[in-house]
């Protein structure tokens, strides 16, 4: 039986992990998500969870000490931001080589400098690369929901990577709005009990975790972690439509809105979705055939999925809320350029970076753009990159 | 070495399944110094055994009987650590 309720998206958060229980979280406050822990930590105290909570040093202790908890078989959770993750970075592929199952909330902020505590997503794409699921929320309702189903993807044992679910700062993380939320009981059901395949505790089997690899070996491993998040793919759409059987919410790898016979098309990730989807049905209503496509999986990238959700499209605008600094395209533009080009489309794909340290991202500015793709069908000139609302 | 394996064959997440198999990693070739121990000015003080991080100091029915230059890195601890009066032990370049 769900209940309707006012939400922020760190008390979604937090609310999501009281009913999933974890045996342990370790983690170090930074803003925008230190609320997560602060609320968590009532939990604990209260006696509502029996999550061993460590408040450790830094965000480097965080991260060491969840893998230290996930290779003794717990079920972990932690929440950071911004420098909080970039500290954590050298442990990122610690955890992921060393198949720790794990959720982390990456509540998205700015990197310095100049210091800014808002929202972009900076944090989180510098660590793309690093063997890391990554989910992306719009609002509370899928930051919760996806907190949910990330412990049953991170400890499925076709994937034992750790999953980082995104939650944009701010903007999510600190706006009431109205959610759907299950009982407790319903969540622990859903998820199951965790059944470590090792344990750093077993006594009476001695094993060996995180040794070191020489050349022979090394890309071994790596192999390996590319084929744990290869089979993500597939278990990330099961436990999408396991969720969505079990409550109502259905989860893929992307939203397509208006998309069907969309000529002009933007890709978005997050809340700015919503803005754009605004301005989209307006375009509808024009009789414009507008349509967005919201990537809600960035790791693994389904690059098949959306070339071929994509393929009616003629002019494609992918907005990047973060910098690639020197290169073409900021980085969802890079995965969708890529995935297009094997998929031999003819579209023209144009980057643009928005809302960079929570820069008002407003529907005015993406009719801007849309006004810019129209009259590419015109004159066939557009540029290729640009920012949006930045004073020139 | 024994033969690699595929990453198919080895456990995920680079764990070591079986306890106790370091002994099959030979780590002597490391060495760039040798140590030589010289058994008629062994005092039997036991302090190369105590200090060698590599249980390297060979013994034989309760003495020091030699070194085991197969595993042996050559880090001279135990020429540091041999008594001044005895100096049983003495490093010297490793020929390549």
């Amino acid at each position: 039986m769900q209940k309707f309720d006012a939400f922020t998206g760190n008390l979604a958060v937090a609310t999501a992990m009281k009913q999933i229980n974890p045996d342990v979280c370790a983690a170090y406050p930074i803003t925008p998500s230190t609320e997560i822990m602060m609320i968590f930590a009532d939990f604990v105290s209260n006696g509502e969870v029996n999550t061993e909570l460590v408040t450790v040093e830094s965000e480097h202790s965080a991260m060491s000490a969840c893998i230290g908890a996930s290779l003794a078989g717990g079920r972990v959770m932690t929440a950071t931001s911004s420098a909080g993750l970039a500290y954590m970075w050298e442990l990122l592929s610690v955890a992921s080589g060393l198949r720790c199952s794990m959720v982390l909330t990456c509540v998205n902020r700015a990197l310095s400098a100049p210091l800014n505590i808002h929202c972009d997503h900076s944090d989180a794409m510098g660590a793309k690369d690093t063997g890391w699921i990554q989910i992306f929320s719009e609002n509370a309702q899928e930051a919760y929901d996806n907190v949910i189903q990330a412990v049953k993807i991170t400890e499925h044992k076709d994937v034992r990577l750790p999953v980082m679910v995104c939650v944009d700062g701010f903007i999510i993380s600190h706006s009431y709005e109205k959610m759907q939320y299950m009982e407790d009981k319903e969540v622990r059901d859903f998820i199951g009990e965790f059944n470590p395949y090792r344990s750093l505790l077993n006594v009476e089997k001695p094993e060996t975790f995180g040794a070191m690899v020489l050349p022979n070996y090394y890309m071994e491993f790596k192999r390996q972690v590319r084929e744990g998040m290869e089979k993500a793919r597939r278990v990330i759409l099961d436990v999408g439509n396991e969720f969505g059987s079990r409550f109502g919410r259905y989860y893929g790898y992307f939203e397509n809105y208006m998309l069907d016979d969309a000529e002009i098309v933007f890709v978005v990730m997050s809340s700015a979705a919503g803005t754009v989807k605004h301005v989209v049905k307006n375009l509808r209503d024009r009789g414009i055939k507008a349509g967005v496509l919201k990537p809600r999986v960035f790791r693994p990238f389904p690059a098949r999925e959306i070339a071929e959700a994509l393929k009616n499209s003629k002019v494609i605008c992918v907005l990047d809320r973060a910098e690639t600094f020197g290169a073409e395209g900021g980085p969802l533009y890079l995965e969708i350029k890529a995935a297009l080009q094997t998929a031999k489309s003819s579209a023209t794909i144009i980057s643009r970076i928005f809302g960079l340290g929570q820069r008002d991202f407003l529907p005015v500015h993406v009719e801007n753009i849309y006004k810019e793709m129209a009259g590419y069908f015109e004159t066939g000139n557009i540029k290729m990159f640009d920012y949006v609302n930045v004073r020139d | 070495m024994s033969e690699l394996k595929s990453w198919k064959e080895i456990p995920e997440g680079v764990v070591i399944e079986e306890a106790g198999n370091s002994e099959e990693y030979k780590t002597g070739a490391w060495r760039s110094f040798r140590p030589i121990w010289y058994k008629d000015r062994c005092i039997q003080c036991y302090r190369c055994w105590t200090f060698c991080p590599d249980l390297s100091i060979l013994i034989k029915e309760g003495k020091v009987a030699g070194i085991n230059y197969e595993y042996c890195k050559g880090c001279g601890i135990c020429a540091h650590e041999c008594p001044k009066k005895a100096n049983a032990i003495e490093m010297v370049p490793e020929r390549t």
